[in-house]
């Protein structure tokens, strides 16, 4: 519990509060114009409903995750229906499908916010590096990106993920390094349109010193595209999370529950009982689809184009 | 009749800053004529409506745009036809120069295309005649290697020569009228009179009129037959080009002449800049939307709304205006000083 | 132009050099010593001492990644340790189903984006619109295997119309010529065979396809707008062109530029859905290929699919480039 709140802290992107961030001005209006966008308050709501579940999980769910129920009544050719103990049925272990869903979104949201926070963390120091040094710095890191970037974001998790063998940590190492690219990407280009631009030029004339205009003035105004990426870059990672599972990369453990893996179990089942696959699938659809619209609509309220 | 008569033409548009169905009024009202044959100007600075009201001439406004009166064009009126039958008007009996040849070429289809492409529209001519024609028309806007040119995509031309082009393409169909919007402003300073003589001498020669809108009277003066001035959606004032340079009656039209350079000006004359902005919302219904910045405005411009009137014996000067500038030639310098009198109080 | 491809491919060379220097660095990274890695569960001392010595995993460094950018060169990717074939005699024979797939999805994925796209941006802000861009998100954020598996219930449970596994019906006796089923049964004049490859594409192109159709739509949208709103437009109306060659020729041709990149840049997508989408419909692609050798811990197989995968990346976005180049005068190639 204390470790999903903990985690929750550095990357929560639902509610950019204007005093914690600093440059009232485009956060407010950002924020008054989020609130009438109705994507973006669908997208808030699936997420902030995604969010209770996760977090509430153990007050929600009607059993313990991945135990399996003695004299369960699944057989190879079929698992039983919905009961009055479980709403949803039982899973192909034998499990409430219920009890798995609900634990399942924890699981995409520790894995999900971790890698993204590592991911970040990872980007910012490289973009940070390339965008705020320059020079041959700069060349060396966007060669390493680029080469990265040429590799499809997946695959890469996947080559990391064999390195560092099936633990839930080297899931999270893995999402994160396939997203440390586009975060180094963004923050150096976000960093190189602010370096250009007067204001920067006036810091420097006043003879502040460059680490402190790095830190001081440039990361703080390229904040707003990254939280953006950061809330897109989760429904990549829940998405992700499932898809390694699915390559049977994923955390083995069994009494952890996890929605990719309840898709991949579902798959011997398709034909007599597709219930199995379409609802953990359709949980990973809905709660990326609610970080997407939540994201896209953030993008297009911090784009001062987009400002009447 | 008249080629082109504009009649109480009325723009708006949905939006401004409220929401449902607040309309903004960009044009409000507006009547003028183009005769045959005759170059007439269209005066006034940005957002006075004179390139909404061109547009709404070409039904070239966007769907949303609410559009009254009428634009009789050779006995049709053209804000009533249908879009069809319109897209056979437009190229063919009126064609039009927009003012950024930069933009308002395609940049990725061949100058020759574009021109050739009107022509085969309008007046179904084969590709290879077409393609001749093309090239004689680049050669007579002045553009030299036409031929080679013609396989030339926008970007290898200057900006003078684009605007040659554009010029080509919209005489191509030999129109009736050519309406030109700002057709030099967006051109170096010494390739601006090149190509504004260059229209002068293609319409003078083909009997073309011309309906040329401009902010510049530098331009006006070097070209048109008759003048109409319009401020903030509304006409001020209209009269034949002489009269109205030798006796502007409203405070707008000789508030811009003042602020023009003038070789045959005193030496250490000052111009005299229009103080203020213009507004970008229309302000007749509280009476004259110039009040605001004119000197001689009092009450009687302001809650009344007041008529566009022949100014006394000539019948062919209209005004909008209750305190017009003196019609007396020696009395104009009066009002000079009288500007400067208020200016001096205004620094004071 | 020649001297543009032969800048570009220059260009690629330190890319590729780099990602060799990165592979080999993973290949060291593995657990187990390199060899082990290598070989998995083939590993036998005398194997694990071949491999060794094939190579020099047993000498200094780098006299060992000299070795092994030898083998590359050559065209030695190593061999799978689950089957012991040559991992890229096994791309180059399943190479063929994958780009076939490939294809299909991208030709799902423009022939419907594209119009999707345009028919949103012309009406935007209406309903249509409003779908578009709604379903077009929820195809971006739908996992591929999802997609693929919902595709096989409805249409191996309910709606028994289209094959949902394999490439071709086993009952037809197809002749195979160039591994490209579809092309094979038009070479060889065999129509049914041709068909039935083709129809068995459906399925799995529609499944690999829709990420790319989602992100084809919202490109289309966006530039069509864009294009929309430029004064050239206004000049062609003022021509009094007829809508239609206004619409190709001055807002198509113009918005479709970007959408041509996009393409360039779906070919990781396509690929790495490729594993999954071919997986689902029991496809014998490079995807499938992979897809095992990933369960089974197979890094030669793995290493030859990322360097393959990098090299066709920045291959197609060659072309992309050089086809940007002949439609955009404005890009000049010299």
């Amino acid at each position: 519990m204390t470790q999903v709140s903990d985690a929750l802290g550095p990357a929560a992107p639902t509610t950019p509060d204007p005093d914690a961030v600093g440059s009232g001005g485009l956060w407010h209006s950002a924020w008054r114009r989020l609130r009438r966008n109705p994507a973006a308050i669908a997208g808030a709501a699936i997420v902030a409903l995604f969010l209770l579940v996760a977090v509430f999980a153990p007050l929600i769910a009607p059993g313990q995750p991945g135990v399996p129920l003695p004299n369960s009544g699944v057989t190879p050719s079929s698992v039983p229906g919905p009961s009055p103990g479980h709403p949803l049925g039982l899973d192909s272990p034998g499990t409430d499908l219920l009890t798995q869903l609900v634990y399942g979104a924890r699981q995409s949201l520790l894995i999900g916010v971790v890698s993204t926070a590592l991911g970040l963390a990872g980007g910012a120091v490289l973009g940070v590096l390339a965008g705020g040094l320059g020079g041959w710095v700069d060349v060396v890191v966007m060669r390493v990106v680029d080469i990265l970037l040429s590799i499809p974001s997946l695959l890469l998790a996947v080559s990391v993920a064999a390195v560092l063998g099936q633990r839930p940590v080297s899931v999270m190492i893995a999402i994160a390094v396939a997203q440390v690219p586009i975060f180094a990407r963004l923050l150096r280009g976000s960093m190189l349109a602010q370096r250009g631009s007067d204001y920067v030029l006036a810091v420097h004339s006043l003879g502040v010193r460059r680490r402190t205009v790095v830190m001081s003035h440039l990361l703080p105004n390229s904040l707003g595209p990254v939280i953006v990426q950061a809330t897109l870059t989760l429904a990549t990672a829940i998405i992700e999370v499932a898809a390694l599972s699915y390559l049977g990369l994923g955390d083995s453990n069994p009494s952890t529950a996890e929605w990719g893996r309840m898709l991949v179990n579902a798959q011997s089942r398709l034909s007599t009982d597709p219930h199995l696959a379409l609802w953990p699938g359709f949980c990973i659809a809905v709660t990326a689809l609610g970080f997407t619209l939540f994201g896209e609509a953030l993008r297009e309220a911090l784009d001062p184009k987009g400002r009447k | 009749m008249a080629l082109l008569e504009v009649r109480d033409l009325s723009i708006s548009f949905p939006g401004g800053s409220g929401r449902g169905s607040a309309l903004s009024k960009a044009v409000d009202g507006v009547s003028f004529d183009v005769e045959a044959g005759q170059v007439a100007g269209l005066v006034g600075e940005s957002g006075s409506g004179k390139s909404v009201t061109s547009l709404a001439v070409m039904g070239l406004l966007p769907h949303t745009a609410r559009v009254s009166g009428s634009a009789s064009f050779d006995g049709r009126d053209l804000l009533a036809v249908p879009e069809r039958e319109l897209e056979g008007v437009r190229g063919r009996e009126v064609a039009m120069v927009f003012q950024d040849p930069m933009t308002s070429l395609n940049p990725v289809v061949t100058v020759g295309t574009q021109i050739t492409e009107v022509l085969r529209r309008h007046t179904g001519a084969s590709r290879r005649a077409a393609r001749d024609e093309a090239g004689e028309l680049l050669a007579r806007v002045g553009i030299p290697a036409p031929v080679r040119r013609l396989r030339e995509y926008p970007h290898q031309l200057s900006g003078g020569m684009r605007q040659r082009a554009m010029i080509a393409i919209a005489l191509a169909c030999s129109p009736k009228l050519l309406i030109a919007d700002e057709p030099t402003t967006a051109l170096d300073v010494t390739i601006q009179a090149q190509v504004l003589e260059l229209m002068g001498d293609l319409v003078r020669e083909r009997g073309t009129a011309m309906l040329l809108i401009t902010h510049d009277l530098g331009v006006v003066a070097g070209l048109c037959d008759t003048v109409t001035v319009m401020y903030s959606g509304r006409v001020v004032e209209r009269a034949d080009r002489h009269e109205l340079f030798a006796r502007p009656r409203h405070r707008y039209t000789s508030g811009l002449l003042a602020s023009v350079p003038r070789l045959d000006a005193p030496r250490g004359q000052r111009l005299q800049p229009i103080p203020g902005t213009p507004r970008d919302v229309i302000g007749w219904d509280a009476g004259c939307a110039f009040a605001p910045r004119c000197s001689a405005a009092d009450d009687a411009c302001r809650g009344t709304e007041l008529p566009l009137v022949s100014d006394g014996a000539r019948d062919r000067h209209l005004l909008r205006c209750a305190h017009p500038v003196p019609d007396q030639h020696d009395q104009h310098d009066q009002h000079d000083q009288h500007d400067q009198h208020d200016q001096q109080e205004r620094s004071a | 132009m020649l001297s543009f491809v032969v800048r570009r491919l220059l260009l690629l060379v330190p890319v590729l050099a780099g990602l060799v220097v990165l592979l080999f660095a993973w290949l060291r990274a593995l657990p187990g010593d390199p060899a082990r890695a290598l070989l998995g569960q083939r590993a036998t001392p005398a194997s694990i001492a071949q491999v060794n010595a094939a190579y020099g995993f047993d000498q200094p460094l780098p006299v060992q990644f000299v070795t092994y950018v030898g083998k590359l060169l050559r065209g030695d990717l190593g061999s799978s340790s689950a089957t012991g074939q040559p991992v890229l005699q096994s791309f180059l024979d399943r190479f063929p189903a994958t780009i076939e797939l490939a294809l299909a999805a991208l030709v799902f994925a423009v022939a419907l984006g594209v119009p999707l796209g345009y028919a949103a941006a012309r009406r935007a802000g209406g309903a249509l619109d409003s779908l578009l861009v709604g379903g077009s998100l929820l195809g971006v954020t739908i996992p591929v295997f999802f997609l693929a598996y919902l595709l096989k219930i409805v249409f191996s449970q309910w709606l028994p119309l289209l094959p949902t596994s394999g490439r071709q019906d086993p009952r037809i006796d197809a002749t195979h010529v160039t591994g490209f089923f579809v092309l094979d049964g038009l070479l060889t004049r065999e129509w049914d065979a041709s068909l039935d490859a083709l129809v068995h594409l459906v399925l799995p192109g529609i499944a690999l396809g829709t990420i790319p159709l989602a992100i084809i739509v919202r490109i289309t949208r966006a530039s069509v707008l864009e294009v929309l709103g430029e004064d050239h437009v206004r000049t062609a109306r003022a021509k009094g062109l007829p809508r239609g060659l206004v619409s190709r020729r001055h807002v198509l041709r113009n918005a479709l530029l970007p959408v041509v990149t996009t393409i360039g840049l779906q070919t990781g997508l396509l690929f790495s859905g490729a594993v999954l989408t071919e997986s689902v419909f029991a496809i014998n692609g490079i995807g499938s290929y992979l897809f095992q050798a990933i369960s089974q811990l197979d890094y030669a197989v793995l290493q030859g699919f990322i360097l393959f995968i990098a090299l066709t990346y920045a291959l197609v976005n060659l072309v992309v480039d050089l086809l940007y180049g002949v439609i955009d005068p404005r890009v000049r190639l010299s």
